[in-house]
């Protein structure tokens, strides 16, 4: 079926891992004040998970049929 | 260098360079060697996403509360990631319904409304207006604050400047001027903008640049990296809590869900991005590119906005100059006076690339989905007989964009200043978030209808008027405070920021919450309580249904009437101009196929179509509807019709579902038939192997009666013994034939179920002595001793006295047969087992052989078959024993051994286990 293929329920898939990695509790877990490497911890958890969801989204829609 | 003309000619030259751009794009358009059909240019301009907004309004968020400007980011990348379903269906939609805007979007999906098409617009130009605002805000400020280097002063500082001085009203009449030269140079019937569209992307990667580069600027020019600006911060007593921020945003994780949930639906339904994602998109490829690109540029426009916040706030300490402008103040204050120039133009491209797309995509909804279903309604107007409407059309369109742009200024200038930047955008943004649940509900569920849109619209937009609008308008010293502490009238219920008494949610999470409770409840109530229109059913199910159906000429099956051929090219005429009208007729003739048709013929209903859908590209679906109705006699199709139409399909399937079945039951019959025939040719079989058999009986004592009679009739003179003798045969084979005749009919009635049987209760104790008796003679003749061990009294059983009489004496005349004069012995007991009566009668004569212990039972068979001589039966009577006991729900069966005598035994069941036996 084209309209849910299989590429777009990866797509989905990853929404909802986004929608999971950006609220809470995950939120809570990085919400201290720590840092690494001189970054405070909430931050740093942003653009890396943000990052990484951008990369596995590149990674599924690029991927040949 | 900052001096005002260098400013003043810098952005001018930026303003033209950014038409160079656009005008080359045009003219490579219009040479069909497009530059934007490209992924990356595509990902670009939905950039335009990023604002002024964005640009000055993040640092200021994030200096306020730390990360609370991110949802705003993230939560286009989490509904990017859903683009590749509801995206991509929502551009397939567009592109085969040719749609121009998202008022027109919706207008189509609910039976090309224009009353709902106007609704739309009207919320959008309302909602907007806040946001255009906002832009012409940014510039101004930045304009102000650069002119007044080298000091840095804010604009609030200086005090209201006369309308006739501010740079805010000539930058929006200067923005006007530029969006009718990129947006309305000319008609086309698909409403692209190229050349807008290559300037669009320009600006982004231009804001891109200038904040990355300030960004960078900061954390190593200004700063020592990441790690030096956050040790700092955490090192500022009033920073330190915005290092571990969650817990200090107001409203906590709600508000931040209901922020991502809210920038989610931004991004499709804001008109700009409406605009450059769907209908400026050149191919459905492209999106693969954009759904992975656009995320990323904002990523990356986000990366330095923590870093400026608090490089700000360390550089300027606390509230002397506002978190809103350390983007451009940060560089003025260092004398980094080339870098604070490229931030302006940045900032500038930020802020005009959002005015340009949104007036744009503004001011084609209110020419084809407000102002032209109006005129075009008017009869006096006689806008029906025009030549060429094309001008009027670009007409609205310019009167449009400057009244948008005029109306943003007189906002701006009433209200700008009782918000920061970043709450005037979120106003925008729950405004435009009450298209979701019809646009969103509209592309899956066919149930919504025009009625159901309308109110979940106005639902939604009223109490976003209450909860939002009119508080902006009350701290804009235009309404009362009071109506903010006490409610309406003094009622607290009705306090817009409460709203039945739920307080404690910042203003965005409690509107948000209120509108898409009513919106979405009144959009899903309304639909389902009334039935909609033929129309209506048609759209919804070309919409929802768009991946399943034929890409073109999908409307056509669902027209009917007659038009003819010059009063469509006329009015195709009259919209797109002469020649292009000519062109897209001929266009669409070679790719028919068809010859073009001579002048006067009727028009087919794929022409019609193609004529609406050219209109639609230019005024819109609803627009076009009533112009096509004007030069066509239409017969309406009645809602049974279009839902027949659309069902064609699916009862194909069902057909087809049937057929199938259809063909396993067949198969099944066959196979069922072919069982049937086998069984009755076995029986057929059968019933010749028995006639044979029978008549092969029957002729056995004929013959041997005809031989007698015809010695006696031939030889008068055989002495009298031997006459006696054969006739005594005669005789003997005329008593055997009657009693097999007798047998055979005995059998066929019990075989046809014709039988009579008399049932009473039997003492078979009883039945037993009488059979012995009235048998005695023949034991006596036979010399076989019989003797009766009958237990004592046992119940009656109900059964026919005369066939259980009947069975008894076959058992015993056979035994007597089969026994051996002079020391043959029968015996017969009866007992009691269980619930069931037993017989058994056992003689001690030759035997039967093992295999043909069942054998016995049927049909004439009989013991040693040939082997034994001449048979002493008819080999009827043990089948007819067994159809007797077995009609009573017993068995019979027979113990023997070659040699040693055989027994004969059969059950009869007492009354309980009969009435299940006949229950069965």
């Amino acid at each position: 079926m084209e309209e849910f293929d299989l590429r777009a329920q990866r797509l989905a898939a990853l929404c909802l891992l986004g929608a999971a990695l950006f609220s809470y509790p995950l939120l809570a877990v990085f919400n201290v004040p720590a840092t690494v490497l001189g970054i405070p911890v909430l931050y740093a958890y942003f653009f890396v998970a943000w990052g990484a969801l951008i990369a596995l989204m590149a990674l599924v829609i690029e991927r040949p049929d | 260098m900052l001096e005002g003309w260098v400013v003043v000619v810098a952005s001018f030259a930026y303003l033209g360079l950014l038409f160079a751009i656009a005008y080359y794009a045009d003219q490579r358009a219009d040479a069909g060697r497009s530059v934007i059909a490209s992924p990356y240019i595509y990902s670009l301009s939905l950039a335009v996403y990023a604002t002024a907004w964005t640009f000055y309004g993040s640092v200021g968020r994030a200096a306020a509360n730390g990360v609370g400007f991110l949802p705003i980011y993230i939560g286009p990348t989490l509904m990017i990631a859903l683009w590749w379903i509801v995206m991509r269906k929502i551009l397939r939609i567009s592109k085969q319904n040719r749609i121009t805007s998202l008022a027109d979007f919706v207008a189509s999906r609910y039976g090309k409304s224009a009353l709902l098409g106007g609704v739309v617009t009207v919320i959008a130009i309302i909602g907007i207006l806040p946001y255009i605002s906002l832009q012409l805000k940014a510039i101004s400020n930045a304009f102000t604050i650069v002119l007044q280097h080298p000091e840095i002063v804010m604009p609030a500082k200086l005090g209201t400047v006369p309308v006739l001085h501010d740079t805010a009203l000539s930058m929006a009449l200067l923005l006007a001027a530029f969006t009718i030269l990129f947006g309305t140079r000319h008609l086309d019937a698909a409403e692209h903008h190229e050349g807008m569209v290559a300037a669009i992307a320009f600006e982004s990667l231009v804001k891109l640049v200038a904040f990355v580069a300030v960004g960078a600027w900061v954390t190593w020019g200004l700063f020592d990296g990441f790690g030096d600006i956050f040790s700092r911060a955490a090192a500022d007593p009033g920073l330190r809590p915005l290092l571990a921020p969650l817990d200090g945003v107001a409203g906590g994780y709600a508000s931040w869900v209901w922020l991502t949930i809210l920038s989610m639906l931004a991004i499709m339904f804001l008109p700009r991005q409406f605009q450059v994602t769907v209908v400026e998109n050149k191919d459905e490829q492209h999106l693969k590119k954009a759904i992975w690109m656009l995320p990323l540029y904002m990523l990356a426009i986000n990366v330095f906005v923590l870093p400026l916040a608090f490089g700000g706030r360390l550089h300027f300490g606390d509230g002397a100059v506002d978190a809103d402008t350390f983007v451009l103040t940060l560089p003025m204050a260092e004398r980094q006076e080339l870098l604070a120039l490229f931030v302006y133009i940045g900032g500038l491209s930020a802020a005009t690339g959002m005015v340009i797309v949104e007036t744009i995509a503004l001011s084609t909804m209110a020419c084809n989905d407000l102002v032209m279903p109006v005129l075009l309604r008017l009869r006096w107007l006689r806008l029906q007989e025009k030549k060429d409407l094309s001008g009027l059309l670009l007409g609205i369109r310019r009167g449009a964009i400057v009244l948008i742009l005029l109306l943003g200024y007189v906002y701006f200038r009433l209200a700008g200043e009782a918000y920061a930047l970043v709450s005037i955008g979120l106003i925008s943004f729950a405004a435009v978030a009450q298209f979701a649940p019809v646009a969103l509900g509209g592309i899956f569920w066919k149930g919504g209808t025009r009625l159901g849109a309308l109110a979940g619209l106005s639902a939604g937009f009223a109490v976003w008027l209450y909860t939002l609008l009119i508080p902006a308008f009350a701290r804009s010293g235009w309404l009362p405070l009071g109506l903010l502490d006490h409610g309406p009238f003094g009622i607290e219920l009705l306090k817009p920021l409460a709203l039945f008494g739920i307080g404690g949610l910042d203003q965005i999470t409690h509107a948000m919450i209120w509108s898409m409770a009513a919106n979405v409840g009144a959009y899903v109530a309304v639909s389902l309580m009334f039935v909609p229109g033929a129309e209506e059913h048609r759209q919804a199910s070309l919409f929802v249904d768009v991946f399943k159906r034929p890409p073109e000429g999908g409307q056509a099956r669902f027209w009917r009437g007659t038009a003819s051929v010059p009063d469509l090219y006329s009015l195709l005429a009259r919209f797109m101009g002469i020649d292009a009208a000519a062109a897209a007729l001929a266009e669409h003739q070679r790719e028919r196929g068809t010859p073009r048709k001579p002048e006067g013929l009727a028009a087919d209903a794929e022409l019609v179509n193609f004529v609406e859908m050219q209109l639609a590209g230019v005024v819109g679906a609803s627009s076009a509807r009533i112009l096509v109705a004007s030069v066509v006699k239409e017969e309406a199709l009645s809602l049974e019709e279009v839902r027949a139409l659309l069902d064609e399909a699916s009862q194909v399937i069902v057909y087809s579902h049937k057929l199938e079945q259809k063909s396993q039951e067949l198969e099944r019959a066959t196979q069922e038939l072919r069982a049937a025939n086998e069984r009755l040719q076995e029986l057929d079989r059968l019933k010749d192997d028995f006639v044979s058999t029978v008549s092969h009986e029957l002729r056995t004592p004929l013959t041997s009666i005809r031989a007698f009679s015809e010695i006696l009739h031939d030889h008068p003179r055989l002495d009298a013994g031997e006459r006696s003798r054969f006739l005594s045969i005669i005789i003997k084979e005329t008593e055997r034939l009657t009693r097999l005749i007798n047998q055979i009919l005995d059998l066929s009635r019990l075989e046809s179920g014709r039988a009579a049987w008399n049932e009473s209760l039997v003492d078979l104790r009883q039945v037993i002595e009488d059979t012995v008796a009235a048998t005695s003679q023949l034991f006596r003749e036979h010399g076989v001793r019989i003797e009766c061990r009958l237990a004592a009294p046992v119940p009656q059983v109900r059964t026919d006295l005369d066939r259980i009489t009947q069975v008894l004496m076959n058992l015993l005349s056979n035994a007597v047969k089969f026994s051996e004069a002079g020391r043959g012995m029968v015996e017969v007991s009866l007992g009691r087992e269980g619930d069931e009566l037993r017989v058994d009668v056992r003689d001690n004569g030759v035997g039967i052989p093992p295999d043909q212990h069942e054998a016995v039972f049927e049909k004439f068979r009989q013991a040693g078959g040939s082997l034994s001589g001449k048979p002493q039966g008819s080999g009827l009577g043990l089948h007819i024993c067994r159809r007797i006991v077995e009609h009573f729900g017993g068995r019979i069966w027979v113990t023997s051994a070659q040699g040693e005598g055989a027994c004969f035994s059969f059950t009869l069941p007492l009354g309980r286990r009969r009435a299940l036996a006949e229950a069965a």
